[in-house]
Protein backbone atom coordinates (compact mmCIF):
# COMPACT_ATOMS: atom_id res chain seq x y z
CA UNK A 1 0.00 0.00 0.00
CA UNK A 2 2.58 2.63 1.21
CA UNK A 3 4.56 1.78 -2.38
CA UNK A 4 1.77 2.50 -4.00
CA UNK A 5 1.23 5.03 -2.45
CA UNK A 6 4.52 6.24 -3.37
CA UNK A 7 3.64 5.45 -6.45
CA UNK A 8 0.18 7.49 -7.38
CA UNK A 9 2.01 10.13 -5.62
CA UNK A 10 5.34 10.56 -7.73
CA UNK A 11 3.03 10.60 -11.15
CA UNK A 12 0.38 13.26 -10.01
CA UNK A 13 0.92 15.08 -6.70
CA UNK A 14 4.50 15.77 -7.51
CA UNK A 15 4.59 16.15 -10.43
CA UNK A 16 8.16 16.75 -11.84
CA UNK A 17 6.96 19.24 -14.54
CA UNK A 18 4.23 21.05 -12.37
CA UNK A 19 5.10 20.82 -8.99
CA UNK A 20 9.41 21.03 -9.39
CA UNK A 21 9.54 22.71 -12.58
CA UNK A 22 12.09 19.85 -13.29
CA UNK A 23 13.59 19.38 -17.12
CA UNK A 24 11.67 22.04 -18.94
CA UNK A 25 14.38 23.31 -21.12
CA UNK A 26 13.50 19.87 -23.21
CA UNK A 27 10.12 20.29 -22.41
CA UNK A 28 9.41 23.37 -23.60
CA UNK A 29 11.40 22.99 -26.63
CA UNK A 30 10.75 19.35 -27.84
CA UNK A 31 6.68 19.70 -27.34
CA UNK A 32 6.33 20.90 -30.87
CA UNK A 33 4.30 17.47 -32.06
CA UNK A 34 3.63 14.70 -30.24
CA UNK A 35 5.27 11.66 -31.89
CA UNK A 36 8.96 13.71 -30.48
CA UNK A 37 7.44 14.71 -27.33
CA UNK A 38 6.42 10.50 -26.60
CA UNK A 39 10.17 9.43 -28.27
CA UNK A 40 11.97 11.75 -25.37
CA UNK A 41 9.29 10.83 -22.62
CA UNK A 42 9.63 6.91 -23.34
CA UNK A 43 13.57 7.35 -23.26
CA UNK A 44 13.47 9.80 -20.18
CA UNK A 45 11.15 6.85 -18.77
CA UNK A 46 13.81 4.58 -18.90
CA UNK A 47 16.56 6.42 -17.80
CA UNK A 48 14.87 7.35 -14.64
CA UNK A 49 13.60 3.91 -14.41
CA UNK A 50 17.92 2.19 -14.22
CA UNK A 51 19.12 5.09 -12.67
CA UNK A 52 17.30 6.02 -9.42
CA UNK A 53 17.72 2.23 -8.57
CA UNK A 54 21.46 2.57 -9.61
CA UNK A 55 21.92 5.61 -7.43
CA UNK A 56 20.12 4.10 -4.83
CA UNK A 57 22.09 1.33 -4.05
CA UNK A 58 25.37 3.67 -4.05
CA UNK A 59 24.03 5.64 -2.14
CA UNK A 60 23.20 3.10 0.48
CA UNK A 61 26.17 1.06 0.01
CA UNK A 62 28.95 3.63 -0.74
CA UNK A 63 27.95 7.44 -0.16
CA UNK A 64 26.06 7.12 3.22
CA UNK A 65 28.22 7.21 6.27
CA UNK A 66 30.38 3.97 7.48
CA UNK A 67 28.93 2.62 4.20
CA UNK A 68 31.85 1.31 2.64
CA UNK A 69 35.01 2.67 5.66
CA UNK A 70 34.18 2.75 8.96
CA UNK A 71 33.89 6.18 9.94
CA UNK A 72 34.30 7.71 6.93
CA UNK A 73 31.45 9.86 5.32
CA UNK A 74 31.44 9.98 1.77
CA UNK A 75 28.32 11.79 1.30
CA UNK A 76 30.14 14.92 -0.06
CA UNK A 77 30.64 13.06 -3.23
CA UNK A 78 26.71 12.65 -3.93
CA UNK A 79 26.49 15.25 -6.73
CA UNK A 80 29.45 13.82 -8.89
CA UNK A 81 28.67 10.00 -8.61
CA UNK A 82 25.23 10.66 -9.13
CA UNK A 83 25.88 12.50 -12.69
CA UNK A 84 28.24 10.51 -13.60
CA UNK A 85 26.21 7.24 -13.40
CA UNK A 86 23.51 9.17 -15.31
CA UNK A 87 25.94 10.73 -17.93
CA UNK A 88 27.21 7.61 -19.19
CA UNK A 89 23.71 5.71 -18.87
CA UNK A 90 22.64 8.24 -21.17
CA UNK A 91 25.21 7.31 -23.45
CA UNK A 92 24.41 3.90 -23.86
CA UNK A 93 20.35 5.30 -24.44
CA UNK A 94 21.82 7.52 -27.70
CA UNK A 95 23.87 4.60 -28.96
CA UNK A 96 20.86 2.36 -28.62
CA UNK A 97 18.18 4.75 -30.24
CA UNK A 98 20.94 5.49 -33.03
CA UNK A 99 21.14 1.84 -33.95
CA UNK A 100 17.45 1.09 -33.90
CA UNK A 101 15.68 4.08 -34.69
CA UNK A 102 18.08 6.45 -36.20
CA UNK A 103 14.60 8.72 -37.24
CA UNK A 104 13.65 9.31 -33.65
CA UNK A 105 17.56 9.99 -33.40
CA UNK A 106 17.65 12.74 -35.89
CA UNK A 107 14.47 14.11 -34.57
CA UNK A 108 15.50 14.68 -31.03
CA UNK A 109 18.78 16.16 -32.22
CA UNK A 110 20.78 17.44 -29.28
CA UNK A 111 18.03 16.99 -26.91
CA UNK A 112 19.25 13.15 -26.51
CA UNK A 113 22.53 13.92 -25.40
CA UNK A 114 21.05 16.89 -22.99
CA UNK A 115 18.66 13.93 -21.14
CA UNK A 116 22.33 13.87 -18.98
CA UNK A 117 21.34 17.26 -18.08
CA UNK A 118 17.87 17.10 -18.08
CA UNK A 119 17.36 18.37 -14.24
CA UNK A 120 14.26 15.46 -13.86
CA UNK A 121 17.06 12.80 -13.65
CA UNK A 122 19.64 14.06 -11.42
CA UNK A 123 16.45 15.45 -9.60
CA UNK A 124 14.96 12.03 -9.54
CA UNK A 125 18.02 10.74 -7.73
CA UNK A 126 18.82 13.89 -5.40
CA UNK A 127 14.70 13.82 -4.16
CA UNK A 128 15.50 9.68 -4.12
CA UNK A 129 17.97 10.59 -1.46
CA UNK A 130 15.48 12.61 0.84
CA UNK A 131 12.93 10.36 0.69
CA UNK A 132 15.81 8.03 2.21
CA UNK A 133 16.50 10.14 5.12
CA UNK A 134 13.20 11.31 5.25
CA UNK A 135 11.90 7.21 5.27
CA UNK A 136 9.60 7.42 2.76
CA UNK A 137 11.80 5.40 0.55
CA UNK A 138 13.18 1.78 1.75
CA UNK A 139 14.31 -0.70 -0.03
CA UNK A 140 15.21 -1.45 -3.50
CA UNK A 141 11.58 -1.53 -4.53
CA UNK A 142 10.52 1.83 -3.47
CA UNK A 143 13.09 3.15 -5.84
CA UNK A 144 12.15 1.80 -8.64
CA UNK A 145 8.78 2.49 -8.47
CA UNK A 146 9.85 5.99 -7.86
CA UNK A 147 12.10 5.99 -10.04
CA UNK A 148 9.34 4.93 -13.02
CA UNK A 149 6.64 6.95 -11.08
CA UNK A 150 8.59 10.50 -11.88
CA UNK A 151 9.37 9.34 -15.33
CA UNK A 152 5.97 8.57 -16.29
CA UNK A 153 4.91 11.72 -14.91
CA UNK A 154 7.03 14.16 -16.63
CA UNK A 155 6.39 11.74 -19.74
CA UNK A 156 2.72 12.32 -19.52
CA UNK A 157 3.22 16.22 -18.72
CA UNK A 158 5.30 16.54 -22.03
CA UNK A 159 2.80 14.61 -24.05
CA UNK A 160 0.09 16.89 -23.01
CA UNK A 161 1.80 19.75 -23.71
CA UNK A 162 2.76 18.24 -27.21
CA UNK A 163 -0.99 17.80 -28.31
CA UNK A 164 -2.19 21.41 -26.54
CA UNK A 165 0.50 22.73 -29.16
CA UNK A 166 -0.32 21.08 -31.98
CA UNK A 167 -3.60 22.36 -32.06
CA UNK A 168 -2.33 25.90 -30.88
CA UNK A 169 -1.41 26.51 -34.15
CA UNK A 170 -4.61 27.13 -35.80
CA UNK A 171 -5.33 30.11 -32.78
CA UNK A 172 -4.46 33.46 -33.01
CA UNK A 173 -1.96 34.56 -30.69
CA UNK A 174 -0.77 38.15 -30.42
CA UNK A 175 2.91 37.87 -32.35
CA UNK A 176 5.04 39.04 -29.32
CA UNK A 177 3.47 35.31 -26.89
CA UNK A 178 3.98 33.19 -30.05
CA UNK A 179 6.30 30.20 -29.19
CA UNK A 180 7.90 29.77 -25.46
CA UNK A 181 5.72 32.73 -23.91
CA UNK A 182 2.30 31.10 -24.16
CA UNK A 183 3.93 27.79 -24.22
CA UNK A 184 4.78 28.96 -20.04
CA UNK A 185 1.41 30.48 -19.85
CA UNK A 186 -0.16 27.19 -20.60
CA UNK A 187 2.12 25.19 -18.88
CA UNK A 188 1.75 27.17 -15.66
CA UNK A 189 -2.37 26.65 -16.22
CA UNK A 190 -1.90 23.10 -16.70
CA UNK A 191 -0.02 23.11 -13.19
CA UNK A 192 -3.03 24.85 -11.70
CA UNK A 193 -5.38 22.03 -12.71
CA UNK A 194 -2.75 19.45 -11.65
CA UNK A 195 -2.81 21.40 -8.10
CA UNK A 196 -6.07 19.76 -7.70
CA UNK A 197 -4.05 16.26 -6.83
CA UNK A 198 -2.47 17.43 -3.72
CA UNK A 199 -5.39 17.10 -1.40
CA UNK A 200 -5.54 13.37 -2.04
CA UNK A 201 -4.49 10.58 0.39
CA UNK A 202 -3.98 7.02 -0.65
CA UNK B 1 35.16 46.08 -27.12
CA UNK B 2 33.88 43.26 -28.09
CA UNK B 3 34.34 41.57 -24.75
CA UNK B 4 32.26 43.97 -23.05
CA UNK B 5 29.30 42.47 -25.08
CA UNK B 6 29.89 39.54 -23.76
CA UNK B 7 28.90 40.72 -20.57
CA UNK B 8 25.98 42.98 -22.25
CA UNK B 9 24.56 40.84 -24.69
CA UNK B 10 22.92 38.51 -22.39
CA UNK B 11 21.32 40.99 -20.25
CA UNK B 12 18.93 41.85 -22.88
CA UNK B 13 18.68 40.46 -26.17
CA UNK B 14 20.19 37.42 -25.48
CA UNK B 15 18.96 36.91 -22.32
CA UNK B 16 19.48 32.75 -21.16
CA UNK B 17 15.97 32.12 -19.70
CA UNK B 18 13.70 34.52 -21.80
CA UNK B 19 15.06 34.00 -25.57
CA UNK B 20 17.53 31.04 -25.16
CA UNK B 21 14.77 29.22 -22.66
CA UNK B 22 17.60 27.35 -20.72
CA UNK B 23 17.80 26.92 -17.33
CA UNK B 24 14.29 27.33 -16.44
CA UNK B 25 13.87 24.50 -14.09
CA UNK B 26 15.72 26.46 -11.22
CA UNK B 27 14.65 29.80 -11.73
CA UNK B 28 11.14 29.30 -10.90
CA UNK B 29 11.48 26.93 -8.01
CA UNK B 30 13.26 29.33 -5.93
CA UNK B 31 11.83 32.76 -6.28
CA UNK B 32 9.15 32.11 -4.06
CA UNK B 33 11.55 35.06 -1.74
CA UNK B 34 14.41 37.72 -3.08
CA UNK B 35 17.11 35.98 -0.76
CA UNK B 36 17.01 32.62 -2.18
CA UNK B 37 16.80 34.16 -5.63
CA UNK B 38 19.83 36.43 -5.27
CA UNK B 39 21.77 33.67 -3.94
CA UNK B 40 20.90 31.09 -5.97
CA UNK B 41 22.11 33.62 -8.99
CA UNK B 42 24.98 34.60 -7.81
CA UNK B 43 25.82 30.67 -7.45
CA UNK B 44 24.96 30.28 -10.77
CA UNK B 45 26.83 32.93 -11.84
CA UNK B 46 29.64 32.18 -10.21
CA UNK B 47 29.77 28.47 -11.40
CA UNK B 48 28.82 29.62 -15.22
CA UNK B 49 31.91 32.22 -15.09
CA UNK B 50 34.67 29.37 -13.46
CA UNK B 51 33.09 26.07 -15.75
CA UNK B 52 33.78 28.54 -19.10
CA UNK B 53 36.73 29.49 -18.12
CA UNK B 54 37.94 25.77 -17.56
CA UNK B 55 36.75 24.09 -20.13
CA UNK B 56 38.21 27.25 -22.11
CA UNK B 57 41.66 26.32 -20.99
CA UNK B 58 41.25 22.76 -21.51
CA UNK B 59 39.32 23.42 -24.79
CA UNK B 60 42.27 22.30 -26.94
CA UNK B 61 42.93 18.68 -24.80
CA UNK B 62 39.62 16.91 -25.14
CA UNK B 63 38.59 14.37 -27.71
CA UNK B 64 34.98 15.70 -28.75
CA UNK B 65 33.51 12.45 -27.89
CA UNK B 66 34.10 12.29 -24.80
CA UNK B 67 33.60 16.20 -24.08
CA UNK B 68 30.33 15.84 -21.95
CA UNK B 69 31.55 13.45 -19.35
CA UNK B 70 34.45 15.80 -18.67
CA UNK B 71 32.56 18.99 -19.01
CA UNK B 72 29.61 17.04 -16.21
CA UNK B 73 33.08 16.61 -14.25
CA UNK B 74 34.28 19.99 -14.35
CA UNK B 75 30.85 21.55 -13.52
CA UNK B 76 29.57 19.51 -10.67
CA UNK B 77 33.37 19.84 -9.18
CA UNK B 78 32.29 23.61 -8.72
CA UNK B 79 29.13 22.78 -7.99
CA UNK B 80 30.01 20.95 -4.94
CA UNK B 81 32.43 23.84 -3.78
CA UNK B 82 29.81 26.50 -3.97
CA UNK B 83 27.47 24.13 -1.75
CA UNK B 84 30.26 23.68 0.88
CA UNK B 85 30.40 27.46 0.94
CA UNK B 86 26.56 28.06 0.84
CA UNK B 87 26.66 25.76 3.83
CA UNK B 88 29.22 26.87 5.49
CA UNK B 89 28.42 31.02 4.98
CA UNK B 90 24.46 31.20 4.90
CA UNK B 91 23.31 28.04 6.08
CA UNK B 92 19.73 29.44 6.57
CA UNK B 93 19.71 29.83 3.04
CA UNK B 94 21.45 26.64 2.02
CA UNK B 95 18.43 24.75 3.48
CA UNK B 96 15.56 26.75 1.55
CA UNK B 97 17.37 26.09 -1.35
CA UNK B 98 17.78 22.39 -0.60
CA UNK B 99 18.40 20.20 -3.95
CA UNK B 100 18.08 22.75 -6.12
CA UNK B 101 21.76 23.91 -5.67
CA UNK B 102 22.89 20.50 -6.94
CA UNK B 103 20.81 20.80 -9.66
CA UNK B 104 22.90 23.58 -10.46
CA UNK B 105 24.93 21.47 -11.99
CA UNK B 106 22.11 20.04 -14.75
CA UNK B 107 21.12 23.87 -15.38
CA UNK B 108 20.88 23.96 -19.10
CA UNK B 109 22.72 27.42 -19.20
CA UNK B 110 26.11 26.25 -17.90
CA UNK B 111 26.56 23.38 -20.29
CA UNK B 112 24.90 25.06 -23.02
CA UNK B 113 27.33 28.49 -22.68
CA UNK B 114 30.38 25.54 -22.67
CA UNK B 115 29.12 23.86 -25.62
CA UNK B 116 28.09 27.34 -27.23
CA UNK B 117 30.77 29.76 -26.94
CA UNK B 118 33.94 28.22 -24.06
CA UNK B 119 34.75 25.31 -26.32
CA UNK B 120 35.73 27.90 -29.21
CA UNK B 121 36.88 30.69 -27.78
CA UNK B 122 39.81 32.34 -25.49
CA UNK B 123 39.73 31.93 -21.46
CA UNK B 124 39.09 35.59 -20.60
CA UNK B 125 36.27 35.82 -23.39
CA UNK B 126 34.90 32.88 -22.07
CA UNK B 127 34.66 34.14 -18.24
CA UNK B 128 32.97 37.30 -19.46
CA UNK B 129 30.58 35.42 -21.30
CA UNK B 130 29.93 33.36 -18.20
CA UNK B 131 29.98 36.70 -16.10
CA UNK B 132 27.53 37.80 -18.25
CA UNK B 133 24.83 34.90 -18.82
CA UNK B 134 24.64 34.58 -15.06
CA UNK B 135 23.87 38.48 -14.85
CA UNK B 136 21.23 38.09 -17.29
CA UNK B 137 20.03 34.68 -15.79
CA UNK B 138 20.16 36.71 -11.24
CA UNK B 139 18.33 39.70 -13.36
CA UNK B 140 15.08 37.65 -14.42
CA UNK B 141 14.93 35.79 -11.02
CA UNK B 142 14.44 38.84 -9.40
CA UNK B 143 12.16 40.10 -11.01
CA UNK B 144 10.04 37.21 -10.63
CA UNK B 145 11.05 37.10 -6.96
CA UNK B 146 10.20 40.21 -6.53
CA UNK B 147 6.73 40.45 -8.00
CA UNK B 148 6.00 36.97 -6.23
CA UNK B 149 7.40 38.08 -2.77
CA UNK B 150 5.61 41.57 -3.15
CA UNK B 151 2.03 39.94 -3.81
CA UNK B 152 2.59 36.79 -2.15
CA UNK B 153 3.49 37.53 1.31
CA UNK B 154 3.61 41.92 1.17
CA UNK B 155 7.68 42.11 1.85
CA UNK B 156 10.64 42.31 0.11
CA UNK B 157 14.30 40.70 1.36
CA UNK B 158 11.74 39.66 4.40
CA UNK B 159 10.68 43.05 5.39
CA UNK B 160 7.31 43.78 5.61
CA UNK B 161 6.58 46.56 2.79
CA UNK B 162 2.76 46.47 2.38
CA UNK B 163 1.62 48.65 5.19
CA UNK B 164 -0.85 47.45 7.99
CA UNK B 165 -3.48 49.81 7.60
CA UNK B 166 -3.85 48.40 4.05
CA UNK B 167 -4.35 44.93 5.60
CA UNK B 168 -6.98 46.19 7.82
CA UNK B 169 -9.22 47.90 4.81
CA UNK B 170 -9.40 44.42 3.47
CA UNK B 171 -6.16 43.99 1.31
CA UNK B 172 -4.71 40.35 1.58
CA UNK B 173 -1.82 38.69 0.32
CA UNK B 174 -2.22 36.63 -3.17
CA UNK B 175 -1.57 33.05 -1.54
CA UNK B 176 -1.48 31.55 -5.03
CA UNK B 177 1.75 33.88 -5.97
CA UNK B 178 3.57 31.23 -3.83
CA UNK B 179 2.70 28.32 -5.53
CA UNK B 180 5.00 27.22 -8.46
CA UNK B 181 2.56 27.59 -11.59
CA UNK B 182 2.38 31.31 -10.58
CA UNK B 183 6.26 31.85 -11.76
CA UNK B 184 5.33 29.84 -14.90
CA UNK B 185 3.02 32.60 -15.84
CA UNK B 186 5.06 35.33 -14.58
CA UNK B 187 8.10 34.11 -16.61
CA UNK B 188 5.58 33.88 -19.85
CA UNK B 189 4.64 37.80 -19.32
CA UNK B 190 8.05 38.82 -19.01
CA UNK B 191 8.40 37.18 -22.35
CA UNK B 192 5.54 38.72 -23.57
CA UNK B 193 6.74 42.18 -22.53
CA UNK B 194 10.38 41.73 -23.62
CA UNK B 195 9.47 40.59 -27.28
CA UNK B 196 7.06 43.49 -27.66
CA UNK B 197 9.54 46.03 -27.50
CA UNK B 198 12.21 43.69 -29.61
CA UNK B 199 10.31 42.95 -32.41
CA UNK B 200 13.13 41.09 -34.27
CA UNK B 201 12.66 37.94 -31.51
CA UNK B 202 9.36 37.59 -32.37
CA UNK B 203 8.14 33.76 -33.90
CA UNK B 204 6.52 33.93 -37.26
Amino acid sequence: METLNLFIKSIFIDNMVFAFFFGMCSYIAVSKNVKTALGLGAAVIFVMLMTVPLNYLLNEYVLAPNALIKGVDLSFLTFIVFIAVIASFVQLVEMVVEKFSPSLYNQLGIFLPLIAVNCAILGGSLFMQQKVEGGEISGIVDSIVYGLGSGLGWAIAIVMMAAIRERLQYSNIPAALKGPGIAFIITGLMGIAFMIFSGIKL
Amino acid sequence: MSNLKNVTGPLSANNPIIVQILGICSALAVTVKLEPAFVMGLSVMVVTAFANLVMSLLRNGIPSRIRIIVQLVVIAALVILVDQVLKAFVYDVSKQLSVYVGLIITNCIIMGRVEAYALGNKPWASFLDGIGNGLGYMAILVIIAFFRELFGSGSLFGIKVIPESFYEAGYSNVGIMLFPPMALIIVGVIIWVHRSFNKDLQEK
